[in-house]
């Protein structure tokens, strides 16, 4: 699965911010997964955890921030979460617990119709959701 | 440094990084992109499930335009190259990019691939995704546009169970028209009510690629969509970092 590739691309990543600060070690790498980004957090966890031996990212646990979809309406700016009735109006950060098992992004989004502007039936964009990003390290520096 | 009184001269910081991890592809994609945009090729990116009919509808759609444009392809698959034969033989210049074992092409593939292809004259540049509704979403080749291809055969609820592939398709192609008389309890406006749910911008044509219905929509859409690509002249073009030059 392409986990693995894009587990490759973050240690490298990882590698070259590692050279950029003079990083003698990796403490924590958090990276933000967006619930339509076509990523598998736990597929990603596993291959991160294969693929960190030997790297600089040996002892540096990953931390995911999940982003749900925020779906924004380009006539006139409402914003939609696809979880809807579980948060109507904002954008739902949160840390997946281990163990725990969250509503297939699928689930939420088709089961609510055509996916348009809830209030003026506008065509919408994704504002938020789609993420696979590196937003921050701890790195031990001297 | 001392590390076991804790007067060592090392501590830990967070450090702010924020970028996206597919950033070397991105990279390479914006790269792929800018040479098509200088050469005013439309490039597309056709995905599907295997045996969705990706190949037959290119196939097809050579025949529809008979000569009227140039068309190439690169086909990507885990083994063989029988899809770039086929497309061959229905007269488009076309490789295969034999991936291995990964599940989905990427804009590195895509752009070795470009070195071997006579892409630069076409009209019409399709990238044959490796048959797969989950991996090929993920990574920006440099196409203009993603097209899907989807089989009326499949099951109306293959877009909510992938909707990142759909969400992030320009067109989806219900490939397969003839089959329907055989089909109960499946209609083509019931696969747009499905779309409909994940597409933020619904765009379907029913296709059938061996009576050739549908094409000619098909190929009016992709005449609009080169109408409204800008093509770059070489004065805005991107820096090369290549040793070799093209």
């Amino acid at each position: 699965m392409h986990e693995y590739s894009i587990v490759q691309a973050l240690v490298t990543q990882v590698e070259e911010q590692v050279q950029r600060h003079q990083a003698r070690a990796v403490h924590a790498v958090w990276v933000q997964i967006g619930e339509l980004s076509g990523v598998e957090v736990s597929l990603l966890e596993t291959a991160y955890d294969l693929f960190r031996e030997d790297t600089v990212c040996a002892r540096a646990p990953l931390r995911v921030e999940t982003v749900s979809a925020t779906w924004e309406c380009r006539t006139c700016g409402a914003t939609r979460a696809s979880a809807a009735r579980e948060n109507p109006s904002s954008v739902a950060r949160g840390r997946r617990r281990n163990g725990g098992s969250r509503p297939a992004p699928s689930a939420r989004l088709g089961a609510e119709g055509p996916l348009r502007c809830d209030l003026c039936s506008g065509e919408v964009r994704l504002a938020r959701g789609d993420e696979i990003v590196l937003a921050r390290l701890e790195l031990e520096v001297a | 440094m001392c590390d076991s009184c804790g007067c060592g001269d090392s501590k830990i910081v967070p450090v702010e990084v924020q970028e996206r991890v597919l950033a070397a592809n991105d990279r390479q994609a914006a790269h792929n992109r800018a040479h098509f945009r200088e050469r005013g090729v439309l490039t597309v990116n056709l995905m599907g499930s295997p045996g969705a009919g990706k190949t037959a509808v290119l196939e097809s759609l050579s025949r529809h335009l008979n000569g009227s444009r140039k068309l190439g392809a690169l086909a990507g698959d885990l083994a063989t190259e029988n899809d770039a034969r086929r497309l061959q033989a229905a007269g488009i210049p076309s490789l295969a990019i034999t991936t291995g074992s990964a599940c989905h092409l990427d804009a590195d593939m895509v752009h070795e691939a470009l070195h071997e292809l006579a892409w630069q004259d076409v009209d019409l540049l399709f990238v044959e995704n490796v048959g797969n509704l989950v991996c090929p979403a993920v990574y920006d080749l440099g196409q203009d546009c993603n097209v899907v291809a989807l089989a009326v055969t499949e099951g109306l609820d293959k877009p909510i169970k992938y909707p990142v592939m759909f969400k992030g398709a320009d067109l989806v192609l219900l490939t397969k028209t003839d089959l329907l008389p055989h089909l109960s309890g499946v209609s083509l406006a019931e696969y747009e009510d499905s779309l409909k749910r994940v597409m933020p911008h619904f765009e379907a044509i029913p296709v059938c690629a061996t009576t050739g219905q549908g094409l000619d929509r098909f190929a009016a859409w992709l005449e609009a969509r080169r109408a409204a690509t800008p093509r770059t002249t070489p004065a805005h073009a991107h820096h090369h970092h290549h040793a070799h030059g093209h």
